[in-house]
Formats: structure tokens, C-alpha cells, sequence
């Protein structure tokens, strides 16, 4: 059976089985699953999945619903999480909540469970104001909509600063010969408070997994965020993340992508800014191999008067991996005084690699600064021949150039202890290993 | 320590030095002068490994080794130093750091380990402080917005890290104030000895007040056309480089 005729054919089990869900959740789901059944999975005929194709994702028989709680020992998975620092965290395993693994708080904040907040009625006003929102409505955003049942729960209240990050870890164990997994994350940011917040997603085993994810995000006035995804998984799993945020004015919303792992990796990013003064923030960083495929699709929306976004990402391709950047930035007639900014720079290490950008800008304002620009490049012969007249071997000058050419991503990361394990990874993905501090 | 017959050397079909012979000794400082365009720069190119540069003919010995089959880096670790003319940006990388990855790339083609942290340290801060460099210049990326004297002075910043046998000044001089000519002068004899030899290549004489040269050539149309003493390179300041033309002219 195809896997869409399986999701359509189980959700009326799922129903059933899920008593504790509202009835605004049900209502939901019932239209979610509707419009999957109509739009279904996208392929390369839609526009924004030309270069990327699910279809061998999507050939997998996936369990949908993990038996059995399987549990994990943290001494095992501890390499997975930023370590040094005090943090709250939010762990999953095959999409069920590892309450040993976690340190959720209510104390000012909430950082807990969404299978908790959709069913509990003191969550009920914000789940009803700001769940599924923002999220698209069909694909697999519908579908997410249908099956979520877990993920993270994150809201920040006015005024109050989140003082430790807090991370969010699913795992997969590998138990299931396939996983099919559906987080949904909310995170709400009143006025004037901060967070930061880390995802990841780690397969154990080589058994394949597929993880749609969708996570909103709000920021009302003066609200700042700064989300870090880490993509660094096993050959064998497979992530779309699909993230909307929404912005209100003279917030700050910064989401960086690391995406160093995984089969195939698409990330859906959709900034809305509503409101004046507003800055967005989109750094990314994708040293990939092997037949690896990372695809960037982003989007910011500008709507208000003097607003600015800042999206820089990197790319590394050796191999036959293959690389896309989509990113489109709309500046509507009102917004004016946008300076908005893309930039999508890509190294190619060998003539196989491959990597597909395509800026799109949408200008209706007419006093707003605007820029874009793409590179894709092979290594300076200059600066090879620079670093080799010192005693450096063309190997370890090559990684050494790569590394300097990733690097400055990192700058914009404000949690030392994450900067740092990310550049280790950085320096590993790249082999360089010549002696210096990082 | 070095012998060159007879170079003959082309970058794709165009060909630019003609046939060089030069031979420089432990403790000697040669310069080479010449016009724009003569083949100054394609020759330190050449003898640091320039793979761009395709050796025709002849021979680039160095201490009793034809090393013109070796790559930049093997020449690097035999004791070679270019002093580039426009040193590269790498941003992303620090001053220290590339230093650091240069030096134990040099111990390991030794066989050796890597330098201890403390001497590693006490070394950067004694030839940082010989050439007056700043320690906050140290933790910036390597060349990025540095200014020509800082860029050439982190060239001999190098060199003095590195410790070469021979090193190679392509136009140290260009893009130097006197001040910063004077540090970077200062620095060059700081490091010559007995053991080690220079090459400096300089369109002006302006250099030359401050390191000093035992022999002048004058390179023009990829050939040696002609060598003498320091005194060379005053008349070549006073008359400038027509007379050499004319007399390769007049010879032809």
C-alpha cells in the first residue's frame, strides 16, 4: 500500500483511539486529514520541490505508531546534547516523551509537553489563539495536523527571560524496521521576553526514519528568539522541517540551520514579520557527502515599515551530494525601508556535487535596499598556493580553507558552549585536524 | 644553497623567463631588480612551486636537490619562504591559529611532534614584539582588512616563525610607509645569519638603503642581463632601467 492510502486509512483509528483530544483539535484534524487527502505529498512537479524529490523517502514502510516505549540510558546519548551548561530539555524517543531525559519547568515559563497542552484546559487559550495558526495548510504540514500527538511546548511569558536554553531531542531508536515520525512544536514569546532554544533530531540505528516536523513560533513586541537546529543524523534518516514564525514588531527572531547529516533534509522556513522595526535572522551552514541532499526553501515576508532580514547561508558539497537554496523575500508596498539581505555562497569540492540556488525577490516598495547574491565556487588557487609556501599540504590546506570558509557563520551563534561543539563538528565534517585551538 | 640553470618557465602557452642562471650562497643577499613585467615575481613564483608555472627547461637545485618536480609545501619544509607581494585574505582564520597549523605542519614533515603550547606562545610573543606587532592583530583573520604595511608585516612575522634558509621578498616594499619599511627592514637583518640567505625582489632601490644586498641583478625579458654589486642598484635608481634596454638591444 502507498504510504498516503496507509496515513488515510489509519487516521480513522487515530481518531478513536485518541479520546483525550478537544473538540477544536478534532475539528482540526478532520479538515487537516481532508486537505492531505486532497493535496496529498508534494513532487517535482510543484515548484517548490523541483530539485527535490521525496519519492524514494516516501517507498518506506513506516510504522506510524511505535508499539512500545523504548527506553534509552543517558550516558549513551549524551554525546547528543550540549552538555556545559544548564539547560532545560524536552526529549523524546520514537516520538514518545522520555520523562528520565528531561527537565521540563513551570516556574515563569512553561517548557513542557504538547500532548499535555492540547489536552489539559488550562492551555486551552493559547492552544485555541495560536495553534495551527500560522502553519500551512495542506501537504505535509496537513499532515502533521492530523497525527501530532507530542513535541514541545514552550511559552515565555511577558516580560520573563528563559535564563538556560532549552533543548528539544527526539531519538529514534531503530526498534521499528521504519519510522514514521510527526513532531509539532508551539512556541509562544510574549512581549518583551527571550529564549533560546536547540533542536535536534538523532537516529540510533541504521534503520530509516522520516521525521515530519512542524514547529510555530510567535514573538510579540520586543520578543527575541534564537533557535538552532542541529541536522547532524545517521545516512539512513531523513527530516523536512517545516517552521513558521511569526513576528511582531521590534522583535528579533534568529534561526540558524547546521545541517552536517541525514539522507535527505528539507527545511521549510517561513518568516511573517507584522510589524514595524522588526529583524529576522536566517544563517545556515550544510557541509554534506555521500549522496546526501539538504534543501533550503525560505521564506521572509515583509510587511511593515522599516524592517530588516538577514539570511546567509553556506554550503559545502563533496561527493555526489546535491544542495538547493530557494529563498524568496516579498516586500510588500507598505514596507517600506526594508533592508533586506541574501546571500547563498557554496563550495564545491568535486565536479560530482551538485547545488541548485535560486534567489527570489518580490519587490513592491520603492525605497527599500535590497540585496542578493549567489556564488558557487571552487577553492581560491591563491590562497591554496599561499598556505602551501607554508609548509601546509594540500589536503590539510584545502580543509583548513573550507573550515575559514564555514566559519564565519558561526559568529552570529550566542550560546559559547554550542558555538564551540558546533565548530568541533565543523572541523571534523571537514577533517581538519592540524593543530590549532578552535 | 641554491642553483638555477638555464629556467626556462611559461604560464600557458605565453613564455616568461628565458633562460635564468643565478646561484645564491648561505649568508648572501641578492637583488633583483628589473622592470614591470620583466618576470620578477614569476620567478619567485617558480622557485617557491607555483604549480601554474610550467618548468620547460633547466634546473632549480637546492642544497644538492633538483627540487622543481616538489610541491609548495615540500619546498616550504626543505627551508623556502615566500614573502608574497599581495598576501591572501582568509577570513575565518586567525593570525595565531594559521601560524600554529603552519609550524607543526613543518615539525611533522620533520618527524617531529608538535611544539609545546608555552614555547609555541613564548615564540609568537618574541617575534610579534621584534617586528611591533600588536597582540590584539594576532587574534584578527589572517590579512582581512589589514593594511599594506600590516599585511607585509605579517609576511616577515611569518618568516621569523618559520625560520626559512632562503626567503624570498617579493616587493616587500610596495604599499610601505617608511616607518613600516624601516620595521620590516629591521626585521629582515634581524634574521639573517650565516646559515640562511636572502632574495629580494624590488622594482625601486628604496629597500635596498635598508637591506643591504651583496649582489644586484637586473632581470629583463625573463634573462639575468646583468649583475654587479650594491652600487648597481643606485645607478638603476639615478638612470633608470633605458640603458639596460639598450644594451640588451644593441647586443641583439
Amino acid at each position: 500500500m502507498e504510504l498516503k492510502e496507509k496515513l488515510l486509512s489509519s487516521f480513522i483509528a487515530f481518531e478513536n483511539q485518541d479520546s483525550s483530544d478537544s473538540l477544536f483539535l478534532n475539528e482540526l484534524r478532520g479538515e487537516a486529514i481532508k486537505n492531505f487527502e486532497t493535496s496529498g505529498f508534494p513532487s517535482k512537479k510543484d515548484e517548490a520541490w523541483k530539485y527535490t524529490s521525496l519519492r524514494s523517502v516516501l517507498k518506506q514502510n513506516y510504522s506510524l505508531f511505535p508499539k512500545s516505549e523504548h527506553s534509552i540510558e543517558y550516558r549513551d546519548v549524551q554525546s547528543f546534547f550540549v552538555n556545559d551548561i544548564d539547560t532545560y530539555k524536552i526529549v523524546f524517543i520514537d516520538g514518545k516523551y522520555a520523562a528520565h531525559l528531561s527537565q521540563t519547568t513551570h516556574e515563569g515559563i512553561d517548557v513542557c509537553l504538547m500532548s499535555a497542552a492540547l489536552s489539559q484546559s488550562k492551555y486551552q487559550v493559547v492552544i485555541e489563539n495560536y495553534f495551527n495558526k500560522i502553519a500551512a495548510k495542506h501537504g505535509l504540514n496537513a499532515l502533521n495536523t492530523a497525527f501530532c500527538s507530542e513535541g514541545a511546548y514552550i511559552h515565555i511569558k511577558k516580560n520573563k527571560v528563559s535564563k538556560r536554553p532549552i533543548q528539544i531531542i527526539h531519538f529514534s531508536t531503530g526498534k521499528e524496521p521504519a519510522l514514521l515520525l510527526q513532531p509539532r512544536n508551539l512556541i509562544v514569546v510574549d512581549e518583551n521576553a527571550q529564549v533560546q532554544i536547540l533542536e535536534r533530531h538523532q537516529s540510533l540505528t541504521k534503520n530509516p526514519t522520516l521525521t515530519n516536523s512542524v514547529t510555530e513560533i510567535f514573538a510579540a513586541k520586543r520578543a527575541q528568539v534564537d533557535y538552532y537546529k542541529i541536522q547532524d543524523d545517521k545516512l539512513e534518516a531523513s527530516l523536512i522541517d517545516n517552521t513558521f514564525i511569526d513576528q511582531n514588531q521590534e522583535s528579533h527572531v534568529a534561526v540558524h540551520t547546521f545541517s552536517f547529516g541525514g539522507r535527505l533534509t528539507r527545511n521549510n522556513l517561513n518568516f511573517y514579520q507584522n510589524g514595524v522595526r522588526i529583524e529576522s535572522t536566517l544563517k545556515g551552514l550544510t557541509i554534506i557527502g555521500q549522496k546526501q541532499h539538504v534543501d533550503h526553501n525560505t521564506l521572509v515576508h515583509h510587511i511593515a515599515p522599516n524592517c530588516e532580514s538577514h539570511q546567509d547561508y553556506k554550503g559545502v558539497f563533496s561527493d555526489n551530494a546535491i544542495g538547493v537554496f530557494n529563498g524568496k523575500v516579498v516586500v510588500e508596498k507598505e514596507a517600506q525601508k526594508t533592508n533586506a539581505f541574501q546571500a547563498n555562497n557554496n563550495l564545491l569540492v568535486n565536479d560530482r556535487a551538485t547545488i541548485n540556488t535560486k534567489p527570489q525577490l518580490e519587490i513592491f516598495a520603492d525605497d527599500v535596499k535590497c540585496s542578493h547574491g549567489c556564488t558557487i565556487g571552487q577553492l581560491n588557487e591563491n590562497a591554496m598556493f599561499y598556505l602551501r609556501t607554508r609548509g601546509i599540504p594540500e589536503k590539510e590546506a584545502k580543509a583548513l580553507l573550507m573550515y575559514a570558509f564555514a566559519n564565519n557563520v558561526l559568529e552570529s551563534v550566542k550560546i559559547p558552549q554550542l558555538k564551540k561543539s558546533i565548530n568541533k563538528l565543523v572541523a571534523k565534517k571537514l577533517g581538519v585536524n592540524i593543530g590549532f585551538d578552535l | 644553497m641554491l642553483r638555477i640553470n638555464n629556467l626556462h618557465a611559461r604560464i600557458g602557452k605565453k613564455s616568461i623567463l628565458n633562460g635564468i642562471d643565478l646561484e645564491i650562497n648561505p649568508g648572501e643577499v641578492h637583488a633583483i631588480m628589473g622592470p614591470n613585467g620583466s618576470g620578477k615575481s614569476t620567478l619567485a613564483s617558480v622557485i617557491a612551486g607555483k604549480e601554474e608555472y610550467e618548468v620547460r627547461q633547466g634546473q632549480i637545485v637546492f642544497e644538492s636537490e633538483d627540487i622543481a618536480e616538489l610541491s609548495a609545501d615540500e619546498r616550504a619544509h626543505k627551508g623556502i619562504f615566500l614573502s608574497f607581494q599581495y598576501p591572501v585574505e582568509i577570513p575565518g582564520v586567525t593570525v595565531t591559529n594559521f601560524i600554529k597549523t603552519a609550524l607543526n605542519q613543518m615539525q611533522k614533515a620533520k618527524g617531529e611532534k608538535d611544539m609545546p603550547a608555552n614555547e609555541m606562545l613564548k615564540r609568537i610573543r618574541e617575534k610579534s614584539e621584534m617586528l611591533e606587532i600588536d597582540r590584539k592583530f594576532l587574534s584578527r583573520s589572517l590579512n582581512e582588512g589589514f593594511s599594506g604595511g600590516e599585511k607585509k608585516r605579517n609576511e616577515i612575522f611569518q618568516m621569523a616563525m618559520l625560520e626559512p634558509k632562503l626567503a624570498i621578498l617579493d616587493e616587500t616594499d610596495s604599499g610601505l610607509d617608511i616607518d613600516a619599511l624601516r620595521i620590516v627592514a629591521n626585521g629582515v637583518n634581524k634574521l639573517k645569519s650565516k646559515d640562511n640567505a636572502t632574495l629580494v625582489i624590488t622594482h625601486y632601490q628604496r629597500l635596498l638603503d635598508y637591506i643591504i644586498p651583496d649582489f644586484v641583478h637586473v632581470l629583463y625579458d625573463g634573462k639575468i642581463v646583468k649583475s654587479g654589486g650594491k652600487e648597481l642598484a643606485f645607478k638603476l635608481e639615478e638612470e633608470g632601467y633605458d640603458w639596460i634596454k639598450k644594451e640588451v638591444n644593441q647586443n641583439v
